[in-house]
């Protein structure tokens, strides 16, 4: 265990800012991996300006925002294969768009509607996982369970810093680490749980410290630097399929939106603080990463930005024109074999609404 | 048939279900190398590998967490639970995902989990190993539940539980795990979820039960024979219940009294009184008794004897309740 002690100190970061600081390189991607990476950038970018629209509008109900937090979710699924799997917390919620799934079934999640429970073996994404970090025991099992029938597949699991307070981050990653399960921890560490700063979560000088006491290997990255995310996944996903099991990884950046659509965050954040993040904001620094590089021009760009606010226009309209859930959703699916009293139950709600 | 413990029985059944099914594996605090601190587990480790009997670490929802992991990569877990009061920590993965996973997913993936435990107290064992904590799986939505009396139930319901798609929980009475003795079909056994058994037939008042109250109330019936002519229920499954049994015994005497051995307030037998004071008021000749703990901190064992349901107890609620 010694190569996993101490956790790296340094923040790893790819994407220099085109003055002082130089870009670098990640293998693995070629032009075209660049833009599709900018492309579900741009995607989740788009998801999520137009949900806090939606919610506004009163389209959609309370929505947990993850603006900025992009470059965590892409950079990461970009280096996965499709047979892994993923495991989202709230904050991930429009994590599926990038397997494919439609704009239309997340959005009818955060509008309650039955149709926004997917199946999660249609796209290797199990549901959004609302209590915080309870979560991480299941990827760490479905982990262990693929590696017992000898299939290569990996999963990753995502949650907050205050995620690593809680008992079940624990149980999963020591349960994980034990079994060596070829498991991604992916701690998205944006510094605040709702209004607690990450001060008040811990006392650890780092949270891939922690990785140290479960035997397996912390790397911090740059949460903004999306090829920095993707070549630590893609590092972690190596270690995972060869057999040498979980790691840490502890993305930081800072939330520069407010918790969901319900918070307001002015009662406890630096206002200063977040003016100055919003202006490190991941996605437009990607885009001039590729422009530096020549991989990327503006046609290019706002075509992609048309496609994506196509893809939510349509999104929208198909969740809103899904007829209402009928009441006898309640009685189903909870039970393979639903007890003859869910019968009884649905004939007097029937009868007492009417029709 | 062979004539084998409850303990036994469980071991029997769980022999069974690995050979079965190469999908079935069992996972719990010192279930291999020990096989298990009750020998439940006894032998499985050898004969399946360490992988379908494997020892976790101690931490309880992480291994319940553990097993929907599972579950999802295509495996039919069997959890245990070391000690019914153990089981706590779990309840969290019980109620925020085991239950409802399924129905999360629009019924379109199973979670087929097994959670079994000893429970029960009358063992003389330290605090919190003694717990009977069926209503807090019973009321969670989206999880069966069921309680063995006998061995040849042991076996049964364990089977049917491994077998069923859904999430179920098997409360194991310690107390009668080697007290209990009895013949056991051998290969393949199934008792189907959801059907109770009729102990004992009798025609002046019905003795509902489960578990380790099952044989405290046969007790009392004995005790009371030539004075009364007691039925017994053993209700077997409490979610989903047998309505039907139920009802049809409490119409043919007219006269219930229900024992559970957990606190009384919002226990299983609260639940029985209520659907006999729904569906079966017409039928009753007098109130519906129970027979309970109190809803007190399970005692310490030098007088956890007054906390149980006792056979004098049962005796003096049935004459209370004929003579209402």
């Amino acid at each position: 265990m010694a190569q996993v002690l101490p956790a790296e100190r340094d923040v790893r970061r790819v994407i220099g800012d085109g003055e002082s600081v130089p870009d670098g390189e990640v293998e693995g991607l070629d032009e075209g991996g660049l833009l599709e990476l900018f492309r579900s950038l741009v995607l989740l970018r788009t998801y999520d300006e137009r949900s806090v629209v939606y919610h506004r509008q009163g389209r959609i109900g309370t929505y947990a925002i993850f603006w900025n937090h992009e470059a965590i979710q892409a950079g990461s699924v970009h280096a996965l294969s499709d047979d892994d799997w993923i495991f989202p917390s709230y904050r991930e919620s429009a994590i599926g768009l990038l397997r494919g799934m439609p704009p239309a079934t997340v959005l009818q999640w955060w509008r309650g509607h039955p149709s926004g429970w997917w199946n999660p073996a249609d796209w290797n994404v199990a549901s959004i996982c609302v209590p915080i970090g309870t979560h991480v025991p299941h990827a760490a099992g479905l982990a262990w369970g693929k590696k017992l029938r000898g299939e290569s597949a990996c999963a990753i699991a995502y949650f907050g810093d205050g995620a690593t307070s809680e008992g079940a981050f624990h149980e999963g990653a020591n349960f994980a680490a034990v079994t060596q399960a070829p498991l991604i921890l992916l701690c998205n560490n944006n510094q605040w749980a709702i209004s607690t700063p990450l001060e008040a979560q811990t006392r650890a000088e780092s949270l891939a410290d922690k990785a140290v006491g479960y035997g397996m290997p912390g790397v911090r990255v740059d949460g903004l630097d999306v090829l920095a995310v993707y070549e630590a996944t893609r590092t972690a996903v190596g270690r995972a399929r060869s057999g040498e099991g979980p790691t840490f990884i502890e993305a930081i950046h800072y939330r520069a939106a407010p918790h969901a659509t319900a918070d307001d965050p002015r009662a406890y954040v630096d206002l200063a603080r977040v003016e100055e993040e919003r202006g490190r904001e991941c996605v437009g620094r990607y885009e001039a990463y590729l422009k530096r590089l020549g991989v990327l021009d503006e046609a290019t760009a706002d075509q992609i930005r048309a496609e994506a606010a196509d893809a939510m226009r349509a999104g929208i309209a198909a969740a809103e024109a899904e007829p209402p859930p009928d009441p006898k959703l309640l009685f189903e699916n909870a039970l393979a074999a639903p007890p003859a009293s869910f019968a009884g139950d649905l004939a007097e709600l029937r009868r007492i609404l009417g029709g | 048939m062979a004539e084998l413990t409850l303990v036994e029985a469980v071991n029997d059944a769980l022999r069974t279900e690995l050979d079965r099914d190469p999908n079935v594996l069992v996972m719990g605090e010192d279930v291999g190398r020990a096989g298990g601190v009750f020998r439940a587990t006894a032998g499985l480790r050898d004969r399946f590998g360490p992988d379908r009997c494997f020892d976790t670490p101690l931490a309880e929802a992480g291994l319940l967490g553990a097993a929907v992991g599972l579950c999802m990569a295509g495996w039919r877990p069997v959890c245990e639970m070391q000690y019914d009061a153990f089981s706590y920590p779990c309840l969290d993965q019980l109620i925020t995902h085991v239950g409802r996973y399924r129905w999360r997913t629009g019924g379109r993936m199973e979670f087929p989990v097994t959670i079994r435990m000893p429970y029960g107290g009358g063992v003389r064992a330290p605090e919190l190993h003694d717990d009977s904590p069926e209503v807090y799986y019973v009321h969670t939505p989206g999880v069966k539940v069921a309680i063995p009396s006998t061995p040849a139930d042991a076996k049964g319901l364990l089977a049917a539980a491994i077998r069923d798609p859904d999430p179920v929980v098997i409360f194991e009475p310690k107390l009668h795990y080697r007290t209990l003795r009895g013949e056991v079909p051998e290969g393949e056994h199934v008792t189907p979820l959801g059907e109770a058994r009729l102990a004992r037939e009798g025609s002046d008042v019905t003795l509902v039960a489960y578990g380790a109250m099952v044989p405290a109330a046969e007790a009392a019936a004995d005790a009371l024979e030539g004075e009364a002519s007691a039925e017994i229920l053993d209700l077997r499954t409490l979610k989903p219940l047998d309505e039907e049994a139920l009802l049809a015994s409490a119409a043919k005497t007219g006269r219930v009294v229900v024992v559970q051995e957990a606190p009384r307030t919002c226990g299983y037998a609260a639940e029985v009184a209520a659907i006999l004071a729904e569906k079966a008021i017409y039928d009753l000749k007098g109130p519906v008794l129970r027979v309970t703990g109190y809803d007190v901190p399970y005692p310490y064992w030098q007088i956890e004897d007054a906390y149980m349901p006792s056979v004098e107890r049962v005796v003096d609620a049935v004459r209370r309740s004929l003579e209402g």
